[in-house]
């Protein structure tokens, strides 16, 4: 019992920190109606941002997470309106493809100025851990992203629900065209989103850094593909669906390594999504709109 | 593999961009002595070759290989049998490899110290073969690289051999500890090391209560394989894993407060160098690798690659410093002249290598005729982030 207690701590860890990752995904693709597939590599720049003002600058830990987050911010904002804007009249592949080509260019850039080899990241929280508590795997930077997770979740519910950006970002993602009638900027409500999706990215990817030290310009390619799924997984559109997807991905894979095989654990994953989507198309939390013909 | 120093890249690349440039200034020098002494003399230098990727993400073996096999041709040179070298740039790219192979055959190449990468040197030893060219690769780890070749050797020990050695040095050494396996499930690498690891250990009857593997596709946290490990009751894990997934599984482990003694193979060397790593988690880590920069007996080789190439030397520098003396024992004992054909070069030195015995860097080294080395195993365990024989 005790060890599979440890299991379900290391799975709610990484789940939160998937959680936090497909809640920018979710987001994005829910008011702008498109995938951004560079979203994992805004995770990964956060976390350089962070790892370059403690190590080079030596500044405290919170300095450099609002660095991170300041920095992919600006950065998100800076692809939209340079990479995604102009392409807001073309087809959804055209956007798809040119997200790709802003992720690789992100991989590159990262590659470039901080070279290829990895760094080790050092955890940004550390406070002890009650032993009660230690004995379960339950870490401290485990603590801070499962709360950090549902204080993000909470905000953004109430952010799209109660102020008049939120409420502005959901007639858009009801109806564009019909929102732009009723007054509502569109396009200064798409770049917030991504300058909220892209905060967030910063904040998973130093939460993501502190438990998994490795750090590299791919450091954030395989964690967004995992987020992606779980957001679909959740229904994607929906926050709470990405919230419930991402810790239910997280614990899965935890299992999955745990008590079947470790080198299938990836391969189980992706079959639960499988499965999921042929029961509920539209994910666990989704809205299921036909497509009328 | 490889020792990454713990300067800011940008610095990392420019010594890099720096160590090519000198390569290739090298050579060119060197390529006028050569001439020189034969225009002077009459007497020709022999030409050895060496190649490794000195550019792109591999760049840092390369460099190590070519700079340990030059600093090699300069130390080993004599008056009679003068010492000429020329590197080539493989990208680590096994066409790349072969077409290197064949500008440095033009040249006049009469052995190879080289490839560095074993899939370069898979390419490059069947080339080598049917052309008739010795070749002795100083880090190809891979078995398939000398199997069946006649004038192909190897310097340093083959995957299999690392994981033989590995169980012998642990049965020896901590034959009553609760062993959990880990390793790479996608590295042939890592699998060829662990694969002879496990079955060695059978016989040795080592207490194996746990095995372990990831994927590099999910190298980014390993907490669930080690509380696994963990609740399985080991109290050492083996690990033949590359140094960027041993500092995540350090890291992990201490955060979980596991306390575990852990055994590395060569993969490892170059822990110390990852930037922002805590080099106290490495305390203790037990590494088996046959050279260390620390040692006192290697201070003069270290000092004299510091000086000319910048950097650290690491194993991959040191294993190409002994191809090239082994190459200039054997050519001794087989009584071979600077300009001998590279045809009667490979008819002769295979035989003459099994007959020569390198006191090198790495160990005392002799061959077998199946052109594997055979040098005692050093272990270091990391003492006040330094490595001190265990």
């Amino acid at each position: 019992m005790s060890v599979f207690l440890q299991y379900l701590a290391n799975g709610l860890t990484m789940g939160s920190v998937y959680a936090i990752i497909a809640l920018g995904y979710t987001m994005v693709y829910g008011i702008a109606k498109m995938l951004n597939f560079a979203h994992g590599d805004v995770i990964m720049i956060g976390a350089y941002i962070s790892f370059c003002v403690t190590s080079y600058l030596e500044l405290p830990a919170i300095v450099s997470v609002l660095a991170a987050v300041a920095v992919c911010t600006a950065l998100g904002i800076l692809i939209e309106g340079l990479a995604y804007k102009p392409l807001r009249q073309a087809g959804p592949l055209a956007v798809l493809i040119t997200a790709i080509g802003v992720s690789y260019f992100l991989q590159n850039a990262a590659q470039l100025i901080w070279g290829a080899t990895p760094k080790n990241f050092t955890s940004i929280v550390s406070f002890p851990v009650p032993e009660g508590l230690r004995a379960y795997n339950v870490s401290a930077v485990g603590i801070v992203t499962v709360v950090a997770c549902l204080v993000i979740m909470a905000g953004l519910m109430w952010f799209t629900g109660r102020t008049k950006m939120g409420k502005a970002m959901r007639a858009c993602s009801e109806d564009k065209a019909a929102a732009q009638l009723m007054g509502i900027n569109v396009n200064r409500t798409i770049s917030m989103t991504f300058a909220i999706g892209s905060a967030l990215a910063a904040i998973a990817g130093v939460l993501l850094c502190s438990y998994s030290p490795v750090l590299q310009p791919t450091t954030g390619s395989m964690p967004g593909i995992k987020a992606f799924t779980a957001a679909v997984f959740g229904g994607i559109g929906s926050i709470p669906g990405a919230f419930v997807g991402g810790i239910l991905l997280g614990i899965i894979e935890a299992m999955a390594q745990a008590y079947i095989s470790t080198s299938l654990a990836n391969s189980i994953v992706f079959g639960v999504l499988i499965v999921v989507l042929l029961v509920k198309p539209a994910g666990l939390f989704g809205k299921y709109v036909p497509e009328k013909v | 593999m490889s020792y990454q120093n713990a300067f800011n890249p940008v610095l990392d690349r420019r010594s890099i961009i720096a160590g090519v440039a000198g390569l290739g200034a090298a050579g060119i020098l060197a390529g006028c002595s050569g001439a020189g002494a034969s225009g002077d003399s009459g007497a020709a230098a022999f030409k050895i070759g060496s190649m490794g990727p000195l550019t792109g993400p591999a760049a840092s073996y390369g460099t190590s290989v070519t700079g340990g096999a030059e600093l090699g041709c300069k130390d080993f040179s004599t008056d009679e049998l003068p010492l000429v070298f020329k590197a080539e740039d493989d990208v680590a790219d096994g066409e790349k490899a072969v077409n290197a192979f064949n500008s440095l055959a033009d040249w006049g190449m009469q052995a190879l110290v080289g490839p560095t990468t074993t899939g370069c040197s898979l390419a490059v030893a069947q080339e080598a073969e049917s052309a008739h060219l010795f070749m002795i690769t100083p880090s190809a780890t891979a078995p398939d690289v000398t199997d069946g070749k006649t004038v192909v050797f190897r310097a340093c020990y083959n995957d299999p051999a690392i994981g033989v050695h590995s169980a012998e040095w642990l049965a020896k050494n901590f034959p009553d500890e609760k062993i959990a396996t880990f390793h790479n499930a996608g590295d042939t690498y890592s699998a060829g090391v662990h694969d002879a690891f496990l079955q060695k250990s059978e016989e040795l009857k080592l207490d194996i209560v746990d095995k372990e593997t990831f994927k590099d596709d999910s190298a980014t946290s390993f907490t669930n394989q080690l509380t696994k490990a963990k609740s399985a009751g080991a109290t050492l894990i083996f690990a033949p894993i590359y140094y960027t997934p041993a500092s995540v599984m350090l890291t992990n482990a201490h955060d979980m407060g596991y306390d575990v003694k852990v055994m590395g193979c060569d993969g490892m060397d170059g822990i110390l160098g990852v930037e922002g790593f805590d080099a106290a988690l490495a305390e203790g880590l037990y590494l088996m690798t046959p050279f260390s920069a620390d040692d006192p007996k290697n201070a003069s080789f270290v000092s004299a690659y510091k000086e000319a190439y910048g950097e650290l030397p690491d194993q991959f520098a040191a294993d190409a410093y002994d191809s090239v003396h082994a190459i200039a024992l054997a050519l001794a004992e087989a009584g071979l002249s600077p300009d001998a054909d590279p045809a009667e070069v490979a008819d002769a030195l295979p035989e003459a290598m099994t007959k020569v015995k390198v006191e090198g860097l790495t160990g005392t080294l002799t061959w077998n005729d199946r052109g594997e080395v055979e040098k005692e195993t050093t272990v270091y365990v990391i003492q006040d982030g330094k490595y001190v024989l265990a």
